[in-house]
């Protein structure tokens, strides 16, 4: 074969072979504990100093949207799953709703509710996951067992509903892939009853402990602008005092028969961070009590063929995913499979931010940074 | 200059992709080159699409008294707004986008490859306004060989997502601050979300030079 | 040979104890592991090791059958001998500190009359074994988490220090066994005389065993593994072995000093002799329930060794009810008894520091270095001066020692909250206050 060409290690603004005598090099997974999965961030240290990064990623990476290219509009759905696989029904709504604005196709309001209920709990369970391993990498190691506990309530709903734990594939263009089992309600009721309460406990062993306030407050501080430069966008973009949900800009769903509030912090760090998705995880459950108390009754699917073929043209979808913006561009060539998909990651983006969040911080706060912005990285390397 | 590509819209309707044809030369604009370079690229249909609309607002109006010929196409396609706009003059636009127009937020930015174009790429370019709650979409044609300027220094945001669109399309953008691959290793042969990239090919290739035999399927 | 057993002779007390800690010890330390487990799992709302025997019991047999036959790895390019022989300090270190260590008033292999300063500086030592096993191991993450440790182990010493004079300067010894019968003699444990001096030494003394919340050297969300991380097999478990002993140490300084050492409570009045009781009592009632657990064992082996388990519970409490009932001044009963408070003490600490571990989020290295310099080291400074002002009033003044002490506490507890406002005031660091160490 031809030579390759080796990797430079690029750290913008500075010289990349010349270290001084403090300075070292460290790399941080892929193979780390608290990295997330296979991220790898070579970190330039000066003692323990951050004095700069880089994100190296695609370790993970399937080619999902080349996938894409090569499977009709149905058969893509179950792949989106793969994705951000801790909030698998998230991207299915994406998906479907994005496929079903390109077909033009009216969803039933049976189906909108449903959807709605499932999306909002599959919100509280990646917010419950993202808590658990963060405290974890802030070296709490008791609250991720209480959040798994919470956790495995809303995948036995899930279980139940479709038969799937993480990888749902729980909608269907146009609707809903299977009508909610008999006691569903009850279920979901249970969950949110105590729910509150649960919260609670999370928040008794870490707002206002101490040590967790010192480790996460002024730590990876991201302003508005920055944020917004960058792209950022969910709960950190929140976090960053910008009042922006996609379920109130652009409302999709049933989101807009609901109320609730959409928390914003001030000061654009991980303490705010972790305020707001505490809040988010209290209006979820508003939103899913108000959504089980009245599911209309009537059909789950919509008008669509067996073949699908939508006419030539291009849509941008995007849905508050738990993570930020997760929005599918699809354009369509008028054949059965779409001529490309392109989905707006919003781990990948909100992962550019690391850089700017990091530099001057101690490597303790790095891995406290990779947590709070919440990645996955199946979503970020697709 | 606002009527001329308004005048010409209607003649594009029954096909998606042909403004985007049609911006590659914003002087050269023979009706009758296009539909021989397009007639292969989407099967026809019988009935005419209804996508995409032109569009003419407020804001169209105001891109185009300040570019000129530089927009080339104002389109709706479900309800969204598409600007297609000459890739030499990108950044200009994005820039009076986001200053002007508000556009504050990169959204995305990605390509699309019609191969069988004179410019084969359609880079994408989504931007949202958070004070009018709007999207917008720039859309160019670009060649296999140009070089669009890059939008990095308009929006933060642009850095990795050009430097993805060059690792899957091999799109470079000109004035990039570090434009490597970002999903794929270094020494990766080939650009996989062009349309002539063969998912086998590299599996293939793999097989044969590692393990020494034809193909591993 | 008769000259060997001559010499023996008035030491066979010492040796065989020092043979049974070294032979136990392995053992205790895994049992210290699954009790960690266990309460982890209590404070995590799950059940931790159930498989290994009835409720896990044999799991440390388990795991340390595992850690000796996983293989042995030193990295291409460590330092070998360094490398090799660093683990083995750890544990050296730790366990030698064990031979002052007045195990109740009989098991102690040497009451020495430096004994407490001995303890201290040969515990110390074990931060060599740590540091020189991050360095050979020519590891990033190593040597960060070995430097952390040094720079720890360093700054916590002085606050620990401190804390321990403050409560020598009331024993008037640093003999282990004195400073126990100091306590007896005055009937107060010192934990009531100088409640601060105790508390710095109970913080600074997670600190420096390098314990949750102050477990940089080993935090496993920044380094891996710090200055572990390039361990494996045996010699891992050699670093654990010499962690756990550690904690046995600074939990038996802490009895020693602050507790009463092997003294009941309230030592001295007859109207709590029914405490002599209460081990017996309680073994009693633990090999009551592993017998009744026993047949509801799943398997056979595990019936069988719960009711081992129920049979070994009962020995104890047969040796414990037996001690009770000889005379009083008996060398057994004081040895016997004395054990069992002192291990109950010793328990205590140990629970407190899995307590601690598993309800914290851990300390960044800089703020944990704040702690030390910029509160712990002034309080515990003010701790002994407030002390030393007590004994001076007592002997000039004719003050009562408590007035004294009184005094000297709430000075500086003062002192702390004055320290603790003046941080709050100051604003929250900024992003570069890194480097303030």
């Amino acid at each position: 074969m031809a030579e390759t060409p080796t990797r430079h290690v690029h750290f913008p603004g500075m010289d990349t072979t010349v270290l001084g005598a403090d300075e070292i090099i460290i790399n941080m997974g892929p193979q780390h504990p608290s990295t997330h999965g296979v991220l790898r961030v070579k970190l330039h240290l000066d003692g323990e100093k951050v004095i700069g990064s880089e994100c190296i990623i695609g370790y993970l990476h399937r080619g999902v949207e080349k996938i894409a290219e090569h499977r009709s509009y149905q058969q893509f759905a179950p792949y989106v799953d793969r994705m951000d696989y801790v909030a698998a029904v998230s991207n299915g709504l994406g998906y479907c709703e994005a496929v079903e604005k390109l077909l033009e196709v009216e969803v039933p309001p049976r189906a909108k509710v449903v959807r709605t209920i499932l999306t909002e709990l599959q919100r509280i369970a990646s917010h419950l996951l993202w808590l658990g391993t963060h405290a974890l990498d802030i070296g709490a190691l008791t609250p991720i067992f209480y959040c798994f506990r919470e956790r495995e309530e809303i995948l036995k709903i899930f279980e139940k509903y479709c038969g799937a734990r993480l990888t749902t594939h729980a909608f269907r263009i146009g609707g809903l892939q299977y009508e909610v089992y008999d006691g569903f309600e009850q279920d979901v009721k249970r969950f949110l009853a105590d729910f509150d309460r649960k919260i609670d406990e999370y928040e008794a062993l870490l707002t206002t402990n101490r040590i967790w306030v010192e480790r996460t407050k002024g730590i990876g501080v991201l302003s508005a602008q920055d944020a917004i430069a960058l792209g950022v966008t969910g709960p950190v973009l929140r976090a960053s005092g910008v009042k922006w949900d996609i379920r109130k800009a652009f409302p999709y769903a049933a989101y807009d028969r609901y109320d609730f509030e959409i928390p914003v912090g001030s000061n654009g760090d991980t303490y705010d961070r972790y305020l707001v998705r505490m809040e988010e995880m209290r209006q979820s459950r508003r939103i899913c009590l108000q959504a089980i108390e009245d599911i209309p009754a009537g059909p789950i699917l919509g008008k669509v063929g067996k073949v699908m073929k939508p006419a030539p043209g291009e849509v941008y979808h995007s849905i508050e995913a738990p993570k930020g913006e997760l929005g599918y561009y699809i354009v369509s060539d008028g054949t059965t499979q779409p001529y490309r998909v392109r989905i707006r990651p919003p781990s990948f983006i909100n992962l550019q931010a690391f850089d700017t969040m990091v530099r001057g911080h101690l490597v303790a706060d790095v891995v406290a940074i990779i947590g709070t912005i919440d990645i996955v990285l199946g979503e970020v390397d697709r | 200059m606002a009527d001329e590509p308004t005048s010409k819209q209607p003649e594009k309707r029954p096909e998606t992709s042909e403004g985007q044809s049609s911006a590659r030369e914003p002087s050269a604009q023979k009706p009758a080159e296009k539909p021989a370079g397009e007639k292969s690229v989407p099967p026809k249909k019988e009935a005419p699409a209804p996508w995409p609309k032109p569009l003419d607002n407020e804001m169209v109006r105001r891109f185009r008294r300040r570019f000129g010929d530089a927009i080339l196409d104002a389109l709706e396609d479900r309800q969204q707004a598409i600007l297609v706009v000459a890739w030499e003059r990108l950044r200009e636009i994005a820039e009076y986008a986001r200053d002007e127009e508000q556009f504050d937020m990169l959204t995305d930015l990605t390509a699309v490859d019609w191969p069988k174009r004179e410019k084969r790429f359609d880079l994408v370019v989504n931007l949202y306004s958070f004070p009018r709650n709007e999207r917008l979409r720039l859309k160019a044609a670009v060649g296999e060989y140009d070089q669009p300027p890059s939008l990095a220094s308009v929006w933060a945001a642009a850095n990795w997502l050009e430097r993805e669109c060059f690792d899957m399309f091999g799109i470079r953008f000109e004035g990039h601050p570090d434009l490597r691959r970002i999903l794929l290793p270094d020494e990766w042969v080939g650009h996989p979300l062009r349309k002539d990239y063969d998912i086998l090919q590299q599996d293939t290739a793999w097989v044969r030079e590692n393990l020494g035999i034809e193909s591993g399927q | 040979m008769d000259a060997v057993v001559e010499f023996l002779k008035p030491h066979w007390m010492p040796l065989l104890w020092a043979v049974v800690i070294v032979a136990v010890l392995p053992l205790v330390a895994g049992y210290i592991v699954l009790l960690e487990r266990k309460v982890m799992a209590d404070i995590q709302a799950r059940l931790g090791p159930m498989r290994v025997g009835p409720h896990g019991l044999l799991q440390p047999i388990a795991d340390a059958l595992k850690l000796l036959l996983k293989e042995d790895i030193i990295p291409a390019n460590a330092d070998k001998w360094i490398f090799w022989i660093a683990p083995l300090i750890s544990v050296t270190a730790a366990m030698l500190a064990l031979s002052a260590m007045p195990f109740g008033p009989v098991f102690q292999i040497a009451d020495l009359n430096v004994g407490l300063l001995f303890i201290v500086a040969v515990s110390s030592l074990g931060i060599f074994g740590i540091v020189l096993g991050g360095w050979s191991s020519n590891s990033h993450y190593a040597l960060l988490g070995a430097l952390r440790s040094a720079a720890q182990v360093v700054s916590y010493e002085v606050a620990v220090g401190m804390a321990l004079v403050s409560g020598l300067l009331l024993a008037g010894t640093l003999s282990m066994r004195k400073i126990v019968e100091a306590q007896a003699e005055q009937g107060i444990w010192f934990v009531f005389l100088v409640p601060v001096g105790f508390f710095i030494y109970l913080v600074a003394g997670i600190a420096e065993l390098n314990r949750a919340p102050f477990d940089l050297p080993e935090a496993e969300s920044e380094l891996v593994a710090g200055y572990m991380t390039e361990y494996s097999g045996f010699r891992w478990a050699l670093y654990f072995l010499g962690e756990y002993t550690a904690m046995v140490v600074v939990s038996g300084i802490g009895t020693t000093l602050f507790l009463g050492g092997w003294l009941r409570p309230f030592p001295n009045v007859a109207a709590f002799d029914f405490l002599d009781y209460l081990p017996a009592v309680l073994f009693l009632a633990l090999t009551g329930y592993c017998f009744y657990r026993a047949p509801k064992q799943p398997v056979p082996i595990q019936k069988a060794v719960m009711g081992l388990f129920g049979l070994l519970c009962l020995g104890l409490a047969a040796a414990l009810g037996w001690s009770v009932t000889l005379p009083a001044e008996a060398m057994a009963r004081a040895g016997i008894l004395g054990a069992f408070w002192f291990l109950a003490k010793v328990f205590l600490f140990l629970y407190s520091f899995m307590w601690f571990r598993f309800t914290f989020p851990r300390y960044r290295f800089d703020q944990l270095m704040r702690l030390g310099w910029h509160f712990l080291i002034p309080v515990s400074l003010v701790n002994v001066m407030g002390v030393g002002a007590a004994l001076v009033l007592q002997r000039q003044a004719g003050w009562p020692l408590w007035q004294g002490l009184v005094l000297g506490t709430v000075v500086t507890l003062a002192v702390a909250a004055w320290l603790i406002l003046a941080r709050q005031r100051r604003p929250v660091a900024a992003p570069s206050a890194g480097g303030e160490v």
